[in-house]
């Protein structure tokens, strides 16, 4: 296996766009790793990206915040600003893993890893986040739920790297939260998950809100039907159960041995409440 | 020999304090050697490629291209190993475990491993043997298993006096009791009868197995390993590979954890074998993945419980039957759940059935107290209800029933003097039993028993020159048992717990000793450090009359050093330990003792421990608020220890309770073998483990000692259920009490009620 | 097999040495710079037991490429402790008895101080969140969340008094 840590990121989507047999992007390593000791797969190169100076920036420009695809989730957790404007992005970032791990994982791993349970990846779609992506033919970005098709596979070409993960700005009145629910207190893979992200308008009325879910559909998905519960409301207990049951709608989870449709589907319901609680407190709604 | 009767009531002057422990500054720095620390100049590495199926006919393996492969050094099949086991079919069991032989019979069992100049070009070796499976119907349930038409796992195998033409899967049916049960239950006013189910669990040892091995061409070896008995293993190993015991050097290495699981070889033998056809050390450690589908992990079960009891409270009538499943391969695992289901109650009327079952899982090894748990999961859970019918409180109504000096044990033997009814006053009176509890808060108890064994063991105590101590022992210091022997020979000797070095020694170094299972670290090498300082001080003794010249029986040991008794001698000052070390070269030599025994009357060991939990009644997730543990250890040596054996078994127990469990697939595999997904509970789910240490002497061990290390896993599963039951009004009936199983029973009891209160509006 | 050399610090020593890329920081520490401190319990980062920090940075060795350290500053169990003097964790870990087996020790340690340097005194929540990616089988966490509490109030101590000697000088 050839390891190449490079200085740009146009060296690295050459690297990526011209490599022979199986190539990997190396940002925290905490899921190739993984799959690379259990043989799931067998990597002919790998490219750190981490040596790549403006991976490592956390920017605040007039329009929001601007990650790069090194920064580890627990230098996310320390960056006031975005602690202020986006906690729950933050929050979700930190669930993952162990200390050890939060050293290491990346949001942009996080989301290329493709897993319907990766837990920033709510997060960001509720809050609206979009990727940049470098590749041969330049740079584009995309909304961050058009970059996971399926479970493993994403909408990237070969060569294509997301560079970074942009969040907007922040309207006043605004919050988010996440939750997801794990057997133990820590170190587990999400069972499902809820993100909400809402902004009030006057006499705390919903104005805005977009509501997703993680590990109940092949891909965290987005929930329209959710949002629309919300708006309007002043999360009065009514508007509560719709949302409840809008998530419910919307799940099309698997029986595996992390839980069952039925938990799954009840449970993305509950948390989907308890999320929407805390967004709406940290919008300043009472 | 009989059990040894020497105990005294008498004054400990180190006996039940807390001093650091000898490898204390090994193991904080990183210096201290586990299985996989040790390398030797031309090792190889050594892999193992194991079946990706549960059940399948091992057609052919091609290891051709993988031999040729540059740099590996050997490839090992089944035909490498041929059987020299002369019919003993247990040996066999073990052969066939380590490597596959016609059939791959679980999910993970060896068919071929490889040696080879590194990692890399081993991992390359695995892929190029081709192996030509025809898969087989598979059984991974133990009710399945039973039924008539299961899949066969074992063709040889029938019903031990059943019928001999009939292939099963049962291998063993283990009845005890006594009275008559019909006629209890005919007497009881209330019967309760219930049926329980818990899955398999791991030890979860955090070091994999590992070894070090070499063998030559002269059928000379060494073995350094991970094990809790060096000693089982050189039998072993010496008896598959055609080897003579003596010339198979076995070192236990630091162990990174055990609870039963390294009482086994699982690769050890396939080690030396991959070493005697290179002729060249190979090392092999497992994987985790290799550790959770290849070594033997814990039964699942099925159990059912009755009891009934009369107005009074009295259990007038008990009976359990009792579905283990063994893996592969026949063990005693049923056998022990039906030993241990009730022998915390007096009962006059009881019968306990196990059932010794084969799945297509990994041989099943003991766990900790192995099979009590899930016994007592059912036992202790249908005493609750009992005694809610009766109308009294779990406690009383378990004090009232409990054994006591003088029982007849369900499983036979009478009780010496016990310690479940004094666990049962102490929870009694405990200020855990009176704390509030809130909404979604539930408190539940249970009891616990293990017999506890001794065993074959031996030891050798050398003094220094400078009057310090050489103890050497064969039982591996699975938990700090150096510490405790230290502390016994030190106490014995009357010399400072500093002058004495405890090793545990090879096996050519000493004698045979049992593996450390059964909870007798502390309990038999104890009773043999004991001798073996009584027998130093003998030699003491005589070397000070020599120097005073007088009768050796005017000689006395006292506080480290010979007094001379009487007054003739009144003028001769006494001589130390370290005066009559230090003259030993001019004295006749070296002075020592020694101890070979089989250390019986192991006595046995109760526990009750206290569980308050609080669980979400929207998620069915239940968090551990409050865990007390009440255990009698007949004497506590170093308590730091005994304490810490109380609080890993309960957390152990709680781990198995709420979330770990073996996931197979409809296909026969493992699908979670990982830490990821096996749960083992982590630092935030819990809180402080209380313990309480009783001591009633064990009369059969000169200093009242009695195992630790067991019991403490026994009551969680029970107590956990219990709480979770209280706190949610609905009786939890299956193991692990993962989320999803708590909160369909919550929602089933719901929709049950509001049927009911339809009903009744109707 | 393509090597890739290294030039990195491994506890304050400069080190080189030549890995396949794939190789992990952990193999690297145990077969490659003899220091075998940290353990391999799980190779998936799920127990923490190959703990070290890179660059102060606390992470699972096994899930840290050797290639990765190039240049960097590595410190394991094996550079915890002063010449003799054992760090104050150490020696509360040994007082305290918060170890039976002792495989999961040095990854604690390292755990427990990474905790320390950033929160001097973290309350037991603090402490039991910060030690969630160590697993330990024998003890139940009991013992080593007091030892981690004593060894800060012993390094709060030493801070004092280190404190008022300089105002002293």
């Amino acid at each position: 296996m050839n390891y190449e840590a490079p200085a740009t990121m146009k060296e690295a989507s050459k690297l990526m766009a011209k490599a022979k047999g199986e190539a990997y992007l190396l940002a925290g390593g905490t899921d190739l790793l993984v799959r690379m000791k259990s043989g799931m797969v067998e990597p002919d190169l790998v490219v750190d990206i981490k040596r790549i100076p403006a991976t490592q920036e956390i920017k605040k420009t007039s329009n929001g915040y601007v990650i790069g695809a090194g920064v580890a989730c627990a230098t996310l957790g320390r960056h006031k600003g975005l602690l202020k404007d986006w906690p729950g992005v933050v929050e979700a970032a930190n669930l993952i893993g162990s200390d050890q791990i939060q050293g290491r994982c990346t949001m942009v791993g996080n989301l290329c890893n493709a897993s319907p349970a990766a837990d920033s990846v709510p997060a960001m779609v509720a809050a609206r986040a979009k990727a940049v992506i470098v590749g041969p033919k330049g740079r584009r970005t995309l909304p961050v739920e058009k970059v996971v098709t399926g479970p493993g596979s994403t909408s990237l070409k070969k060569g294509e790297i997301v560079e970074a993960i942009k969040l907007p700005k922040r309207e006043s009145r605004s919050g988010d939260a996440y939750l997801r629910f794990v057997p133990r207190t820590e170190m587990d893979i999400a069972v499902c998950s809820a993100g909400v992200n809402l902004t009030l308008g006057p006499k705390g009325v919903i104005k805005q809100a977009r509501v997703s879910l993680g590990a109940v559909a092949p891909t965290v998905v987005l929930v329209p039907a959710a949002a629309r519960a919300l708006t309007g409301s002043k999360l009065d207990d009514k508007a509560l159960d719709k949302l409840a049951a809008a998530c419910e709608a919307a799940c099309s989870p698997i029986d595996d041995k992390r839980g069952t449709v039925e938990f799954r589907t009840e449970v993305a319901g509950v948390l989907a409440r308890r999320a929407a609680k805390i967004a709406y407190e940290r919008a300043g709604g009472k | 020999m009989t059990s040894d009767t020497s105990y005294t009531d008498q004054e400990f002057s180190l006996i039940g304090t807390r001093p650091i422990r000898p490898d204390g500054v090994d193991k904080v720095t990183g210096r201290a050697r586990y299985g996989a620390d040790a390398s030797a100049p031309g090792q190889l590495v050594g892999l193992i490629l194991r079946s990706p199926h549960a059940h399948a006919k091992i057609k052919s393996i091609d290891t051709a291209k993988a031999e040729k492969l540059a740099g590996v050094k050997a490839v090992l099949t089944a035909a490498d190993l041929p059987d020299l086991t002369n019919g003993n079919r247990a040996s066999y069991d073990v052969l066939e475990n380590c490597m596959a032989r016609d059939r791959a019979l679980y999910d993970g069992h060896a068919v071929a491993a490889v040696a080879a100049i590194d990692e890399v070009t081993a991992r390359k070796a695995l892929k190029l043997i081709k192996v030509s499976y025809k898969k087989l119907p598979h059984v991974t349930d133990v009710d399945e298993a039973m039924k008539d038409n299961a899949p066969i796992v074992q063709p040889h195998v029938r019903t031990a006096g059943g019928d001999p033409d009939k292939q099963t899967n049962i291998a063993q049916v283990s009845t005890f009791g006594h009275g008559d049960v019909e006629a209890g239950f005919a007497k009881a006013d209330y019967i309760v009868e219930e049926s329980f189910k818990t899955e398999q669990t791991h030890q979860g040892y955090i070091e994999p197995h590992a070894c070090l091995a070499t063998l030559g061409p002269d059928g000379q070896g060494e073995l350094w390993v991970t094990t809790q008995g060096h000693y089982t293993f050189r039998n072993v190993c010496a008896e598959l590979l055609g080897l003579e015991v003596a010339k198979l050097k076995v070192t236990s290495s630091e162990i990174g954890g055990g609870f039963g699981g390294k009482t086994h070889v699982w690769m050890e033998p396939v080690a030396l074998a991959l070493s005697r056809k290179a002729n060249r050390p190979v090392k092999l450690v497992m994987s985790r993945e290799e550790v959770f589908r290849a070594s033997g992990p814990t039964s699942s079960t099925s159990v059912d419980v009755k009891l009934g009891a009369t107005r009074d409270g009295r259990i007038v009538a008990a009976t359990a039957t009792l579905r283990y499943q063994d893996g592969a391969f026949p063990g005693i695992w049923g056998m022990l759940g039906a030993m241990t289901s009730f022998a915390c109650y007096d009962l006059e009327n009881v019968k306990s059935v196990g059932y010794d079952v084969l799945v297509n899982r990994p041989k099943v090894a003991a766990y900790r107290a192995p099979s009590a748990p899930m016994a007592a999961f059912g036992v202790e859970s249908c005493v609750d209800l009992l005694a809610a019918k009766v109308g009294m409180d779990p406690v009383d109504f378990r004090l009232l029933n409990a054994a006591k000096e003088g029982t007849k044990a369900s499983y036979g033997p009478p009780y010496g003097p016990i310690g479940i009814g004094p666990t049962l006053e102490t929870v009694k009176k405990h200020p855990h039993m009176r704390a509030r509890l809130g909404k979604n808060q539930g408190r539940g108890m249970a009891c616990g028993f293990w017999f506890n064994f001794g065993g074959q063991t031996c030891c050798d105590l050398n003094i220094g020159v400078d009057g310090t101590v050489n103890l050497t022992v064969g039982t591996v210091d699975v938990g700090g048992s150096r510490a405790s022997l230290s502390l016994i020979a030190a106490e014995e000797l009357g010399i400072p717990y500093e002058s004495v070095k405890c090793t545990i020694g090879d096996t050519a170094s000493l004698g045979h000793n049992d593996t450390t299972e059964g909870s007798r670290g502390t309990f038999s090498s104890g009773m043999a450090t004991i001798f073996a300082a009584r027998n130093a001080i003998e030699e003491l003794k005589a070397r000070a009359a020599q120097t005073w010249e007088i009768n050796a029986k005017h000689v006395e040991w006292e506080n480290g050093q010979a007094i001379a008794k009487g007054i003739e001698h009144s003028n001769l000052g006494p001589l130390t330990l370290e005066e009559l070390a230090r003259k030993s070269p001019t004295t006749g030599g070296p002075i020592a003792g020694h101890n070979e025994v089989v250390a019986d009357g192991a006595g046995v060991s109760f526990a009750s421990h206290i569980c308050d939990v609080e669980v979400d009644p929207e998620t069915g997730s239940t968090k551990v608020l409050r865990y007390t543990v009440v255990q009698d250890a007949g004497k506590a040596i170093h308590p730091d220890y005994v304490e810490g054996q109380f609080q890993g078994g309960a957390v152990q127990g709680i781990g198995w309770a709420l979330n770990e469990e073996y996931i197979y697939g409809k296909d026969g595999r493992l699908q979670n073998p990982g830490f990821l997904d096996y749960r083992i509970p982590v630092c935030s789910d819990l809180p402080f483990i209380d313990t309480e240490i009783l001591e009633i002497p064990n009369p059969n061990h000169p200093y009242g000692i009695r195992g630790v290390g067991e019991t403490s896993i026994v009551p969680p599963l029970a107590a956990i259920a219990n709480a979770v039951s209280n706190a949610v009004g609905v009786r939890m009936r299956h193991i692990p009490m993962s989320p999803p199983r708590v909160l369909k029973a919550i929602k089933e009891a719901q929709m049950e009620e509001e049927a009911q209160q339809q009903v009744s509006a109707g | 097999m393509t090597g890739v050399h290294v030039s990195t610090t491994v506890n304050g020593d400069a080190v080189e040495f030549v890995c396949p890329g794939s190789e992990s920081l952990l193999d690297v520490l145990r077969n490659r710079l003899g220091l075998t401190g940290a353990k391999e319990g799980c190779g998936t980062g799920d127990c923490g037991a190959c703990s070290v920090t890179v660059d102060g940075q606390l992470v699972c060795s096994c899930l840290v490429l050797g290639a990765e350290v190039e240049g960097r500053e590595v410190t394991t169990v094996e550079g915890m402790a002063r010449g003799d003097e054992l760090h104050p964790l150490q020696r509360q870990f040994i007082e305290n008895a918060a170890l039976q087996c002792g495989i999961c020790t040095p990854g604690f340690l390292v755990a427990a101080k990474a905790l320390l340097d950033r929160n001097p005194s973290p309350n037991e929540e603090e402490i039991r969140y910060a030690l969630a990616g160590n697993l330990c089988r024998c003890t139940g966490y009991d013992k080593i969340v007091r030892a981690v509490n004593a060894a800060a109030k012993d390094l709060a101590r030493e801070a004092k008094r280190s404190g008022k000697k300089r105002k002293r000088a």
